[in-house]
């Protein structure tokens, strides 16, 4: 019988390791309305974010940056009178982990929505889980297709231009600048990789020579001995930061200099440099795009009031573009807020959401509609010169299937003068 | 479970004085764990019941393991790979048919026949040559995954197609119920099977393989036999998985999956399907601790890292306090009531 007061003891264990989060979590769920995360003081919000293993390398400073944003909102007044708390997970970029840590922010933390949820492959595993328990899943941070489904999964929203987006604005590229060099590609092993050679493939046909990696194994000597060997001029990279100073840092070490082609998520100088270390000045020349301000550019006022924040409320952490990144999706979130009004609950949130109309640091409008939710609508090429990111020509917009790649005319939008949205 | 004696072989002669325990039926044990469970999963809230569910998924595995090591002697490092087996299989099935019980009979099916044939290269090898040979396999999983990209979708995975279960019931709950059901079969069936001739084979084997051989046991076929057993609790243990997370990719079977399971058994306490449960337990409760104290600490990368030194911390302590795990210290606790009275 013992042995059944063991197990009985076990049990009572677990029972209260279970209510004793169960009180703390249900300070967030009580309140005056009855919107799951809500209360007339506080806004919940969660996030899955690689903070430990192999895409950390840069993507560790998204999540902070945009938790740095909703402060200074939060100082400056908050929402709607609401304090926005933004819940950080890591999930170490292992889709089994996002699993885990996005039950545990909406079962038990009880967030309001899942905001830049980051990665193709840990994403994808948990649309379905936010569908069943529909909750607004905004601006993920990835570029994947997969986020544009209206019909299948009516409460996700993408931020990235998508993959095969970017990738037939970097075919039109090397089209228009480097044409009849031999073209190929090395990609991450999943959607973002297969997204991203279709845009590539929708410009320029089939590319010479294809290869992939996985992020589990970190060593992509046998596909860059393979580019060299099929005499490719021109290499794309769909890669992460790490994947992209391990690609060019390899090439550099077998003697095969390609031009490098570059996908924007792969792509911040300064995160790349980093890792890169002394072998940094191989960066020189890289082609890549952006759709939101360079971290370099101090003429820019969104610029200017992102490195004031980030000065004030990150502990002036490292200025480089995930920062930018971050912050600009705190600030189109707060927007989403704004525009959902005081009354805020889940569908009037995914409501504003689709009208759309955000004006942000943005060089491309976003493209949200009620039949499509994919992120920005395009991205202007850029060219690593002197160790900086600097733009050229103008802004492209296309779509992910045969439309044309179109220059975008516009001005960018300017910050309100407290860099916080106006309702 | 009570017919097992949960004492590995060193700590026999602590018994030969201690009168001898009356025995309860597994069966008894199994009913009222199912009792407990049920009302459970009513007070839980939804994220608790989501772990309980996930505690039952690792008793499948935990409390198969710990027979072929504890009671067999077979040191298996390859268990988290068989997992895999029974998650991919269930999940290729599963995202074909539709068939949820189909898929699980696959699951098990196929994760037997793989550790079948792995157990039939293992029967040969002692020691640390069977441990490498597992190393090996829950290695080549990701590669596998990599290689056949087409067939298992590399890192991404595959996501499972599944029904939502009926209305009445929410999804976590259903999953608790799903998972201890499979659990507490699995472990009656075990507890059945090593009560009986088949247990003693085990034992003998892995004391003294020259007696047991004296004896008139087949070795090796004892050894498959056991090897095959615990690969077909590994393979529920994995199709509960992919069905918990909707999804299935190598990122969920890891090395150090397979680590893991061993040290929960040795803290749980070899051999013992008590200590099988604590093991389970302890895999689910640790790493949700050490996260939410990464969390206080203010670091958020502690988070990640932390779960391995809590881990090894514990199993230091516990081989310290308790040799023989967990699920050895109410026995020592009571003898030590009776050497005092």
């Amino acid at each position: 019988m013992k042995r059944i007061a063991t197990a009985a003891l076990s049990v009572v264990l677990l029972a209260t390791a279970g209510c004793t989060n169960d009180g703390g979590g249900s300070n967030n769920s009580g309140g005056s309305t009855n919107v799951p995360g809500v209360t007339g003081t506080e806004i919940v919000v969660g996030t899955h974010m690689p903070l430990t293993g192999p895409a950390a390398g840069g993507y560790s400073k998204i999540a902070p940056a945009t938790k740095a944003y909703f402060d200074y909102v939060n100082a400056n007044g908050g929402v709607h009178g609401r304090k926005i708390t933004y819940k950080i997970k890591d999930d170490g970029y292992n889709p089994a982990n996002t699993q885990t840590v996005v039950r545990e922010l909406v079962l038990q933390d009880k967030v309001f929505a899942i905001l830049n949820g980051l990665g193709t492959p840990t994403h994808t595993g948990v649309l379905d889980f936010l569908k069943t328990n529909r909750v607004p899943d905004l601006f993920v941070a990835s570029g994947s297709r997969s986020w544009n489904q209206p019909d299948k999964y009516p409460g996700t929203f993408g931020f990235n231009p998508d993959y095969t987006v970017e990738g037939k604005i970097l075919g039109t590229y090397i089209k228009e600048n480097l044409a009849g060099k031999k073209t190929c590609f090395l990609g991450q092993d999943d959607d973002f990789g297969r997204d991203s050679l279709a845009g590539v493939e929708k410009v320029l046909g089939a590319v010479a020579a294809k290869e992939s990696y996985v992020t589990s194994n970190p060593n992509v000597g046998p596909q860059m001995g393979a580019l060299k060997a099929a005499g490719c001029e021109v290499v794309v990279l769909a890669t992460v930061p790490g994947f992209t100073a391990l690609s060019i840092g390899t090439a550099a070490k077998i003697a095969f200099k390609p031009q490098f082609v570059v996908s924007n998520v792969g792509a911040d100088p300064t995160t790349v440099g980093k890792a890169l270390g002394a072998g940094a000045p191989l960066l020189e020349g890289v082609v890549a795009t952006n759709y939101l301000p360079l971290n370099t550019d101090e003429a820019n006022p969104w610029i200017q009031l992102f490195k004031k924040i980030n000065a004030e409320h990150n502990g002036n952490a490292e200025f480089d573009n995930n920062i930018v990144y971050g912050m600009s999706v705190g600030y189109l979130f707060v927007q989403a807020l704004q525009a959902a009004g005081k009354d805020v609950n889940r569908d009037k949130l995914l409501e504003a959401v689709t009208k759309n109309g955000f004006q942000g640091p943005g060089l491309v409008p976003l493209r949200f509609s009620a039949t499509d939710h994919s992120g920005y609508a395009g991205a202007q090429l850029t060219k690593v010169e002197g160790g900086k990111a600097v733009f050229f020509g103008t802004p492209y917009t296309t779509d992910d299937a045969d439309g044309p790649v179109a220059p975008h005319q516009g001005q960018p939008a300017a910050p309100p003068p407290n860099g916080v949205p106006a309702a | 479970m009570t017919a097992i004696e949960a004492r590995p072989a060193t700590s026999t002669k602590t018994m030969p004085g201690a009168p001898r325990r009356r025995r309860v039926h597994p069966a008894i044990v199994i009913v009222v764990g199912a009792v407990l469970v049920v009302a459970l999963t009513y007070v839980l809230p939804p994220f608790r019941n989501y772990q309980l569910a996930t505690v039952g998924a690792y008793f499948c595995v935990t409390a198969g393991l710990t027979v072929l090591t504890g009671l067999n002697g077979q040191l298996s490092l390859g268990h988290g790979a068989l997992m895999a087996t029974g998650a991919y299989t269930l999940a290729l099935s599963q995202n074909k048919w539709e068939n949820l019980p189909l898929s699980f009979a696959l699951a098990v099916l196929v994760t037997t026949a793989v550790g079948a044939v792995i157990g039939l290269a293992a029967a040969r090898l002692r020691g640390p040559y069977l441990a490498g040979l597992t190393l090996a396999v829950a290695i080549v999983v990701p590669s596998v995954t990599s290689t056949f990209d087409e067939t298992f979708n590399s890192d991404q995975g595959l996501s499972v197609m599944l029904n939502p279960p009926p209305e009445q019931y929410p999804m976590e709950q259903w999953q608790a119920w799903l998972c201890w059901a499979a659990a507490l079969i699995v472990v009656l069936l075990l507890a059945l099977l090593v009560r009986g001739r088949f247990g003693r084979d085990l034992r003998a084997v892995r004391d003294d393989e020259t007696a047991a051989k004296l004896a008139g046991i087949n070795i090796a076929r004892t050894q498959v036999l056991a090897f095959v057993v615990s690969a077909a609790c590994a393979g529920v243990a994995g199709a509960l998985f992919a069905y918990l997370a909707q999804s299935v990719s190598p990122g969920a079977f890891p090395l150090t999956l397979s680590l893991f399971l061993l040290m929960a058994i040795v803290i749980g306490g070899l051999g013992s399907l008590f200590g099988a449960l604590w093991g389970a337990l302890l895999l689910v409760v640790l790493p949700t601790l050490s996260q939410s104290v990464g969390e206080h600490a203010g670091s958020q990368r502690l988070e990640g890292n932390l779960a391995l030194i809590v881990f090894g911390v514990v199993l230091v302590v516990v081989m310290l306090a308790a040799p023989g795990g967990l699920a050895s210290i109410p026995s020592r606790i009571s003898r030590l009531i009776r050497r005092n009275r």
